[in-house]
């Protein structure tokens, strides 16, 4: 049962399932992404029961929602799916360097992100829509707020990720941790296309 | 790899402290769990000496609601949960034929920030004033508006770190069980208590983060005027009652389901007979587990839903009886013909059938949603959710610890003391709610703190709270139990009831460290007795005698979940640096946990050769 038998040796095709441990490891990070989807669920919910309550005077969702800035937000998100898919690819094919290039590119992939997403939250403070504006405004920066720390938490993450792979290579105790990464990744991503069409598209025109 | 590695080891507290070892992590569950279950009952004695005649001023108002409330939370979140997981830990790595759980780690975690999350919650009580808005903590009365002081802040912290360890403790079971299982461990071989603990982690996986969103809302709402259930600013009252009833129906099978597994185990081994209708035992687990998903609105009949989702809603619920009813004509038919010993653990089992039907009558009349405008917050309510809940679920942690005492400590509680404990508690249990129910039909709301003489409550009011005394002396003789028990000698047998049916009772008591000296081979549903009915003296091991690989012990999950306590206190009182520190630690303690693998160390044969263990 140990977590090294083969550091020495070949790394076998799937590293991540290559031990018990690293089994264990995906399967309770499928069941955590189960418990995230309620938790996302939720929140999702309580913006749906929120979202007309804007309040007099306040602005809304069709005056503040600008598509073309959150199409390039969601454009990018994508592609680092993409680019995290390459990076478990090349892990297993065993080739550790375009691995890291390619975690690298998603880790920066989302820092757009991020950028693009703190600029949208500060044009909407200045248009009038802050945290405490309304049911409408609270409900709407928790839920996208979440998904964002999410993000940033990918980011930070994943980052750590690649300098231990840098310090450690890649065997089969750091290969189940950047799978779990990925898995993380494509979920944080799957978050953001219903928040693109139920909060985004659906505050547009709905 | 190299066996080379000393991993340091700890004795006396520290040991305690970093254990990640699931049967120590049972214990402190216990112990924190069994604490915290003091600490409500005594609230619930308050409550029914403030209830003992009318217009009565031991207690305050304002007291008595916070007593109100705390006895709630704290014995659904803090005692039941935590005692079922003690069980747990104890006994489903053992049932199922393994050395650990998957994440023995995360467990520790699980412990701690639970822990921590209940002490965060109970200090409210030296800090200007307890939680008082209920356990279900409904909005407004919940908002700033209404609940002025830190209390219900308290509520929404200490919850949410007690959730995540709950979470956390789900997600390790699910895992274990799945992954785990020795060879020959089929789904279908699992013994009852497992597949319940099973079906229980589901729920609490699927069940606790929404729980985790309301309290976020109710936090961003008082702490930083949010507006989720600010009606004023177009916030909604009634989304708390339908997020936190998400939660707390399913919270309320997952608290149940274990207690029916108990009740399998104990009633199948002490008739001497297979658990009849397994497979569909089984099924019923499963289906009341997702039916439980479906039903929240019928605490919720006379918001105002409409006549269509109240009678949708009213049928969900009334299908739950279905499987319920499936798993008690099941332990009748098992005690059917079988050779029935009374001990302690037994009469706990039994007692609890005929008690839980009862709860279960009364839901299926609370169901139907007309009557239940009759019914609603009136102590029949009362009455139905301590049926089930003391006398469902406490019947079987009861029941569970004296049958499985021996394995936990490797001593054998005293059956006469378990027996004065379970007449004087169950007879306790009895008169205390069962007068509720009249109570509630005369017209006595809940949740008031006192009433007006003439209106026919006093008499019933005054049996209910001898019955509360009652069961406080049954649980002190259960308290005088562990400690005369203490004093013997360790010297229970590996099977001290002789006619133990799963494999924890093929290996020694308290179970050595690595629990299975050798991976046991499981060749049918109740392993061990399979063995004993094949003639054999134990399991046939499934692999030769070899290293074993443990983890190492760490402070980490300590350190962690106090991280989270001290942000919980930096938010309550608006100190933003605290709070960054505490999350800081936390993450930090991530950090170092990510970056350091931990190579655990092994336990090799020829020590186990030198302690004298049997093959």
């Amino acid at each position: 049962m140990s977590a090294h038998s083969h550091v020495d040796g070949q790394l076998p095709h799937e590293p991540e399932k290559a031990t018990l441990e690293g089994r264990n490891k995906v399967l309770g990070f499928w069941l955590f992404l189960g418990g995230e989807t309620v938790l996302f669920g939720t929140l999702f919910a309580a913006y749906l029961a929120l979202r007309n309550q804007v309040g007099d005077g306040n602005p809304t969702s069709q005056e503040l929602f600008d598509l073309g800035l959150v199409a390039v937000a969601t454009f990018i998100l994508l592609t680092s799916s993409l680019t995290s898919v390459f990076a478990i690819q090349a892990m297993h094919k065993n080739q550790v360097k375009p691995m890291l290039i390619w975690l690298a590119v998603t880790v920066l992939l989302g820092l757009g992100f991020l950028g693009l997403e703190i600029y949208e939250f500060v044009h909407y403070v200045h248009a009038g829509h802050g945290f405490t504006t309304s049911a409408f405004s609270s409900s709407f920066y928790t839920l996208v707020g979440f998904h964002g720390a999410h993000v940033a938490f990918g980011v930070v993450w994943i980052t750590i990720l690649i300098f231990q792979v840098l310090r450690k290579g890649l065997n089969v105790v750091t290969a189940p941790k950047v799978y779990v990464a990925g898995m993380y990744w494509h979920f944080i991503d799957v978050v953001w296309v219903f928040i693109f069409t139920v909060v985004y598209l659906m505050g547009k025109v709905g | 790899m190299a066996h080379g590695h000393t991993v340091k080891r700890y004795s006396g507290l520290m040991d305690w402290l970093t254990t990640v070892d699931h049967k120590k992590i049972g214990i402190l569950y216990l112990i924190a769990g069994g604490l915290f279950f003091l600490i409500g009952g005594l609230e619930a004695i308050l409550i029914r000496l403030q209830l003992w005649k009318p217009l009565n001023d031991f207690v305050s108002p304002d007291t008595y609601n916070e007593l109100l409330t705390m006895h709630g939370t704290t014995m659904i979140f803090l005692a039941a949960m935590p005692l079922l997981f003690a069980l747990m830990n104890a006994i489903v790595p053992l049932q199922i034929g393994a050395r650990d759980v998957a994440f023995p780690f995360v467990n520790a975690l699980g412990f701690w920030t639970f822990f921590f999350g209940g002490l965060l919650l109970n200090i409210s009580w030296f800090t200007g004033g307890a939680p008082d808005a209920g356990w279900t903590s409904y909005v407004p009365l919940a908002t700033n508006t209404y609940s002025q002081n830190h209390g219900v802040d308290y509520y929404v912290l200490g919850l949410q770190i007690a959730g995540i360890g709950t979470l956390v403790g789900g997600i390790n079971f699910l895992v274990t069980i799945i992954n785990m299982r020795a060879p020959g461990m089929s789904f279908m071989r699992m013994p009852m208590f497992t597949w319940t603990a099973f079906i229980t982690s589901a729920l609490i996986l699927f069940a606790f983060p929404a729980l985790t969103v309301g309290l976020v809302a109710l936090m961003f709402d008082r702490l930083f005027s949010a507006n989720f259930f600010e009606v004023s600013n177009g916030g909604n009252a009634v989304l708390w009652e339908h997020i936190f009833w998400i939660f707390g129906h399913p919270e309320v099978y997952i608290l149940i389901l274990p207690a029916f597994g108990i009740i399998s185990e104990v009633i199948s081994t002490f008739s001497r007979k297979r658990l009849f209708g397994y497979s569909s035992m089984v099924f019923a687990t499963v289906l009341i587990g997702f039916l439980g998903f479906m039903v929240w609105a019928h605490h919720m009949f006379t918001v105002g839903l409409g006549p269509i989702a109240n009678a949708l809603f009213s049928i969900a619920t009334m299908l739950i009886a279905v499987p319920t009813g499936i798993k008690i004509f099941n332990w009748l038919f098992t005690m059917w013909g079988g050779s029935i010993k009374f001990t302690a653990a037994n009469l706990f089992a039994v007692g609890f059938v005929p008690t839980f039907v009862m709860g279960g009558v009364t839901g299926v009349m609370l169901a139907a949603a007309p009557a239940d405008f009759q019914y609603h917050d009136s102590y029949f309510v009362v009455a139905h959710f301590h049926y089930v809940i003391v006398g469902g679920l406490v019947l079987g942690i009861f029941s569970g610890l004296h049958y499985w005492w021996p394995k936990m400590f490797g001593r054998m509680l005293s059956e006469g003391l378990g027996k004065l404990t379970f007449w004087t508690f169950f007879i306790g249990f009895h008169l205390t709610f069962f007068v509720q129910h009249f109570l509630g039909l005369l017209g006595m709301p809940r949740r008031i703190y006192t009433y007006q003489d003439g209106l026919d409550f006093n008499l019933m009011n005054l049996i209910s709270t001898v019955g509360a005394l009652l069961m406080g002396i049954g649980t002190i003789i259960f308290l005088i139990n562990i400690v005369v028990t203490a004093v013997k000698p360790k010297n229970a047998a590996a099977d001290p009831w002789e006619d133990g049916r799963t494999l924890e009772w093929a290996i020694p008591s308290p179970a050595p460290e690595y629990n299975f000296l050798q991976t046991p081979l499981v060749r049918g549903y109740d392993a061990l007795w399979k063995e004993k009915m094949d003639g054999n003296k134990g399991m046939t091991p499934a692999e030769p005698i070899g290293p074993i690989h443990m983890p190492s012990p760490s402070i980490l999950p300590f350190v962690m979940s106090l991280g989270l306590f001290i942000t919980g206190f930096g938010l309550m009182y608006s100190h933003y640096i605290i709070a960054g520190a505490g999350l800081l630690i936390t993450f930090g303690c991530m950090f170092l946990r990510s970056i350091f693998d931990d190579h655990g160390f092994h336990i090799e044969p020829e020590e186990l050769k030198d302690k004298g263990v049997k093959a």
